[in-house]
């Protein structure tokens, strides 16, 4: 039964105005009562050196005391460690992962330090791309391991940034969305604060490293991350320990010429971080890893891989082609490595066999010279019993006619005898 | 040689079991903001929503999308030229529309299937109306399967079918059996009993009865399907309207009438007005917020989760493990060294 598919272009989308309330407007709470009977992932990565207060700071954040030892000066190498909580406000369920960098910096040489992290975050874009690729996959409930957000520690050193630190953000900047921070900012008085921020700010942008933007396109939030943005990168101070400030317990350090308070705006950049991170981008932040750092990282995977959206000819090669392709080229490769096998398999065969058979021949050789050899001494021995028995034969014989003889002398003997007897008999007579 | 085989899974650190905490004492951190910052992001990029509507002409199809809807969505037969003949074969129209409400946009797409169920030999006729819906899935796999994909996928997958049942009274066709049986392994089904205007109470009721009985013998699910309740909350919910209220029996109207002081919709007959958003005449207010105000998410996410992944599934494996070369990009393979 032919089809005839008649259908208007979809270009003229006619704009409907609506004579009622339909009740559509729920969708987007419909939306989130999924997501949120679901619940949420973020992820962030602390990279920084080790003693620079990543801990203490993801303490202060998530007002939270999760358990972690202080970790030592002494690794060999750069190493990641991720840790999972589960974390609930209202009707919100987040799992948070966090995943921090244990040695960075500690080593005399830092070559190498960027690359455990690069592989890190790698990783967990790979296993979302091994997902998606399956053919029975289940995305929907997938627990999202890639790292959402990277906090980068700067420390307070008051000049500018290290060496290592532009190499590392330099090498992840096209992989995670970096929020620099400078850590342990009550180091730094508030003039020469000011002075080491746009240090590093002209030195990232001068060596080209692109920082997480904070999204301006949404009016709402437009206005309050364009201030926001002014500030970074933001220095911030931890603490979980609290000190009564006034008559309220604030979060604060105490020190003997007063006393830092994290929450107030004046002493560090605590509250904005907390506004910039959590109230107010969390979902773009995961929304950008998802469509540019994922995409990206899929993109060139796939084109490392072999596949291809155009061909040389620039006529569109679509993606199950070249698979087909590709495929075609690899199970072409195994059947010639496996002929190739067989035929060595053969050969092997055939030679131990060739050899086989020459130890057999050999062998029966052998046998043969034996068995003759066997005969001769065989015949040999016969032979000589031959001869033995001839001789026996011979002595016998001799014997038998010497007894004859001797009995025929005898016996001659005694006819002689006889006649002689007779004979002297007759002569006697 | 590039290798197609992946390279084996490389471990990430292993994180620990999660540990639960619960942040309410400790002081606020934020986090529920996430929900006002996702609501905020999916107003801004909008909804799509494809709903087809299936039954033998005359049935009222059209009339009651544009109910749905509030708007002249589909152009009722009744108005075609009278030259125009009934189609010889079944048809398939798309028609896209855009539509805004409180500050909410979606892109309503509504199929018509004008031809179906109206020949004389009828057999088959569902099978344009399958070649159609795996064709938006093909789209679909086509575009999330390319290197550089685009942001966002256009969908035009079928959310739903509106399946339209005539209410003859006494059980279902042939016709309906087949096509249901046929597509409800493919894409959401939601049987309506149309014109419902025509039968009594107890008449609609028996005919319900009818019409699911029947429905569970030949094993068809029809959506809300069992298999896919996630929690009590919904078995239960669902099982409510699985057993009590659906098929829906309704009726549509685009005119006005004057009752009570109140303009509504209805139907004017000289015994009556049949209010339709009137829920003693009717279960079109039922239908309606079924479908729009607490399932339409859930219908989208259902053919995306479930449907799609069947045909993608299907389509990976009938190929062994790839999808198949479509026949106009048949050009010389360049064999990669």
């Amino acid at each position: 039964m032919a089809v005839a598919v008649g259908r208007q272009s979809n270009e003229e989308l006619r704009n409907l105005s609506l004579s009622g309330h339909v009740g559509f407007d729920s969708l987007p709470d419909q939306l989130v009562n999924k997501s949120t009977s679901q619940g949420f992932c973020f992820n962030i990565l602390c990279v920084g050196e080790t003693g620079i207060g990543k801990s203490t700071l993801m303490d202060t954040l998530f007002n939270t005391k999760f358990e972690s030892d202080p970790a030592t000066h002494n690794e060999p190498g750069v190493r990641l460690k991720a840790r999972s909580y589960e974390l609930q406000e209202s009707n919100v369920r987040l799992k948070l992962t966090i995943v921090d960098t244990v040695g960075f910096g500690d080593q005399i040489n830092k070559d190498d330090s960027y690359k455990p992290i690069v592989e890190y975050i790698d990783a967990q874009f790979e296993a979302y791309l091994q997902e998606e690729l399956k053919i029975k996959r289940s995305l929907f409930n997938y627990h999202d391991t890639r790292i959402h957000a990277c906090l980068y520690f700067i420390a307070p050193t008051g000049h500018s940034l290290k060496s290592l630190d532009l190499v590392t953000m330099k090498k992840l900047d096209s992989k995670v969305n970096i929020i620099p921070i400078i850590a342990k900012a009550d180091t730094i008085a508030k003039n020469e604060l000011h002075k080491f921020k746009s240090k590093i700010m002209s030195e990232l942008v001068s060596n080209g490293v692109q920082i997480y933007q904070f999204p301006t396109d949404e009016e709402t939030v437009a206005e309050i991350n364009a201030t926001m943005s002014v500030h970074l990168p933001f220095a911030v101070v931890g603490s979980t320990e609290e000190v009564k400030i006034g008559n309220k317990m604030a979060k604060a350090r105490q020190y003997p010429w007063g006393v830092v308070q994290v929450e107030n705006e004046n002493h560090c950049d605590f509250v904005k971080l907390r506004e910039m991170l959590i109230r107010v981008n969390m979902e773009d932040l995961r929304e950008q890893t998802h469509t540019r750092h994922y995409e990206l990282y899929r993109r060139c995977k796939l084109e490392e891989m072999g596949f291809k959206d155009t061909d040389p000819d620039s006529k569109p090669f679509s993606l199950q082609e070249t698979y087909e392709a590709k495929r075609n080229e690899f199970l072409g490769e195994l059947q010639k490595k496996e002929e190739e096998m067989r035929q060595m398999f053969v050969m092997r065969v055939k030679e131990k066999e060739a050899e086989l058979k020459e130890a057999e021949k050999e062998l029966h050789e052998k046998f043969d010279l034996l068995k003759r050899t066997h005969q001769e001494e065989k015949k040999k021995v016969e032979d000589k019993k031959k001869e033995l028995e001839d001789e026996v034969n011979n002595f016998q014989k001799k014997k038998a006619a010497a007894q004859l003889l001797q009995s025929q002398a005898q016996q001659s003997g005694a006819q002689q005898t006889k006649k002689d007897k007779d004979k002297k008999n007759a002569s006697f007579t | 040689m590039s290798e197609l085989v992946p390279e084996p899974r490389p471990k990430p650190a292993v994180p620990m079991k999660p540990v639960s905490i619960n942040s309410n004492l400790l002081g606020y951190i934020g986090i529920d903001t996430i929900i006002e910052q996702m609501r905020k992001k999916t107003m801004k990029t909008g909804f799509d929503f494809n709903i087809m509507v299936v039954g033998q002409s005359g049935l009222g199809k059209s009339t009651l999308v544009n109910t749905l809807f509030k708007s002249q969505v589909s152009r009722k037969a009744s108005s075609w030229n009278r030259e125009e003949k009934i189609p010889k074969t079944v048809e398939i129209k798309a028609i896209g529309h855009v539509i805004e409400e409180g500050g909410v946009k979606m892109k309503l797409t509504v199929i018509d299937t004008p031809g179906f169920g109206d020949q004389i030999n009828n057999e088959n006729c569902w099978e344009p109306i399958e070649k159609y819906i795996n064709e938006q899935y093909e789209k679909f796999l086509k575009e999330e399967v390319n290197i550089a994909r685009k942001k966002r996928i256009p969908d035009t997958r079928v959310h739903c079918c509106l399946y339209f049942i005539s209410p003859t009274g006494h059980s279902l066709r042939p016709l309906d059996l087949e096509f249901m049986k046929h597509l409800s392994k493919v894409v959401n089904i939601i049987p309506v009993i149309a014109k419902a205007d025509t039968m009594t109470l107890e008449e609609k009721s028996e005919f319900k009865q009818r019409v699911r009985k029947e429905l569970e013998v030949n094993g068809i699910e029809f959506y809300p399907q069992k298999e896919f309740d996630e929690d009590l909350e919904d078995k239960t919910e669902n099982d409510k309207i699985r057993q009590e209220s659906m098929p829906f029996a309704v009726v549509g109207s685009d005119k006005e009438y004057q009752v009570n002081g109140k303009r509504v919709l209805g139907r004017k007959t000289p015994w009556g007005i049949i209010e339709v958003e009137n829920l003693n005449h009717c279960e079109f207010a039922l239908l309606r917020d079924f479908v729009i105000r607490t399932h339409l998410q859930d219908l989208k996410e259902v053919t995306h989760n479930i449907h799609y992944e069947t045909y993608r599934a299907k389509r990976l494996n009938d190929n062994g493990g790839l999808p198949p070369v479509s026949v106009d990009t048949e050009e010389s393979h360049e064999s990669n060294p």
